[in-house]
């Protein structure tokens, strides 16, 4: 057998498997992105109809509380892609610190946008946030007054707090940031890139991004202005 | 003109390094290798060290120069090796930052010069067609789109100059190995070991503790020679068909 023939083969045994690889670990990134980005989405438009008053938003909020397979379909496939997503991006960030052990002295971005350089700092950033609006607005320990299934209620007095509404703004800064990124890059990740439609995918983020932080921090905007009440 | 430079200075790959402070004069009509040749014709008059660094053709098709400038690998002129960067690109009174690529996989040998044979590895491990022997097959026997060819072309403009492991916050390979994939993967000769070729490769960049991509476009910046992210998703492709698909080898008595 030949040199080059060993080398095409003789590796096949103990070659990283797909999760072990960063390109796969990157793959797997991009789709639970996905998912995560598609509930984003669903998240606000289901949330913006607190603007139809508290009759149909506790109505929405009941209809998925007895909703029991769509409830918890959801949440397991959510609380999966969260738990494959963030272990993923701790494992390629001790990678990144390993690959590069001495840090240059000076290093100027040359064409990264800031949005893509400090996604290892807004991933951790919206992971604590998940954290505490689970707390603030489903089970209720980092809310004032919370009342369970009055969920017109709980946003006003959970939004007249104006560190809680900064912090709530704060993070949907942070999701703008992480998405205006993610959303092109999941293509990327797996594998499509084209001059076709990869500046699509760009303008989609972009837009996306924006509309995604211009929704979510209309309502903590609206009931600090009174707009709600 | 004037200039002010910080070098990282390294005496050999076991010592540490630091950055060392040194006042030089430059014509505008030398490349920057030149200004550092005078540096160093005056460093060894004083009995001193000269720097070391890489360098070889001096007409960027190479790819043994490079080092960071400021923090941009290559210096500020896109599409530019260092040799090629020019001092009227600077100007009077400039302070400036020489460092070498700073990887795992790319130690430090002397000043900035770096040991890039980690590149070699991965291309003994999949950057290559079999070719059998005899006389020359005609060229216009096997048809390849022109449009395949050119994007080949395009891939094949690497020079294998490390910038973009140097300019990639991750140091990450992956730009330099998509550009070997993508330029063999996308010509006939190169489909027999095309799925194997990808799997070893990207494999061995593992193994020569090179960081993962995140899509982040640093290196396509830095690029002297144009390889574009878009062969980055080729070789995703490529390894995901691999990974997914990929048989066992068959041994024989099986």
């Amino acid at each position: 057998m030949s040199a080059a023939a060993t080398a095409l083969t003789g590796k096949s045994a103990d070659r990283p498997g797909f999760w072990a690889n960063p390109i796969g670990k990157k793959a797997v990134m991009a789709v639970t992105g996905f998912v995560l980005f598609g509930f984003v989405i669903g998240h606000m438009v289901g949330n913006l109809q607190v603007y139809l008053g508290p009759e149909k938003l506790d109505a929405y909020a009941e209809f998925l509380q007895k909703t029991k397979g769509l409830l918890w379909g959801a949440r397991i496939t959510l609380l999966t892609c969260v738990i494959l997503h963030v272990t993923a991006a701790f494992q390629l960030a001790g990678l990144q610190n390993k690959a590069r052990p001495q840090k240059y002295v000076k290093k100027t971005s040359a064409g990264s946008s800031y949005a893509s350089r400090t996604m290892y700092w807004s991933g951790p950033i919206l992971l604590a946030f998940i954290i505490y609006h689970l707390m603030h607005f489903t089970t209720g320990q980092a809310h004032p007054d919370f009342q369970p299934g009055m969920v017109y209620r709980n946003v006003v007095t959970g939004f007249q707090s104006v560190p809680a509404s900064l912090a709530y703004i704060v993070a949907m800064l942070m999701l703008g940031t992480h998405l205006y990124h993610g959303i092109w890059s999941m293509f990327q990740s797996v594998g499509i890139n084209h001059p076709k439609y990869t500046p699509l995918f760009k303008k989609l983020a972009a837009v996306m991004a924006a509309v995604l932080v211009g929704g979510n921090v209309s309502i903590p905007v609206a009931v600090m202005t009174g707009l709600i009440r | 003109m004037k200039l002010t430079l910080h070098i990282w200075r390294q005496k050999n790959a076991s010592s540490a390094g630091k950055m060392v402070r040194y006042e030089t004069d430059a014509s505008e009509h030398m490349s920057f290798l030149e200004m550092l040749d005078v540096l160093n014709e005056r460093l060894i008059a004083q009995g001193e060290e000269p720097v070391a660094f890489d360098h070889d053709c001096r007409e960027g098709i190479c790819g043994s120069c490079g080092f960071v400038i400021n923090g941009v690998a290559h210096g500020p002129l896109p599409s530019t090796t260092v040799c090629q960067l020019h001092m009227r690109h600077f100007k009077d009174g400039d302070e400036l930052y020489l460092e070498p690529w700073r990887a795992a996989a790319f130690p430090v040998i002397k000043d900035l010069v770096v040991d890039r044979s980690a590149f070699d590895r991965i291309i003994a491990a999949g950057g290559y067609i079999s070719v059998s022997t005899g006389s020359a097959v005609d060229a216009n026997a096997l048809p390849v789109r022109k449009k395949d060819s050119d994007m080949a072309m395009d891939a094949a403009q690497c020079i294998g100059c490390g910038a973009c492991v140097a300019a990639c916050p991750n140091a990450s390979a992956s730009l330099f190995m998509s550009a070997k994939i993508s330029h063999l993967g996308l010509l006939p000769q190169g489909q027999p070991e095309r799925m194997e070729r990808a799997l070893n490769m990207v494999a061995a960049a593992n193994e020569e503790l090179f960081g993962s991509c995140t899509n982040i476009g640093e290196c396509e910046a830095v690029c002297p020679k144009g390889i574009r992210l878009e062969f980055i998703a080729r070789m995703n492709r490529d390894f995901l068909k691999a990974s997914w698909t990929f048989r066992a080898d068959r041994v024989e008595g099986d």
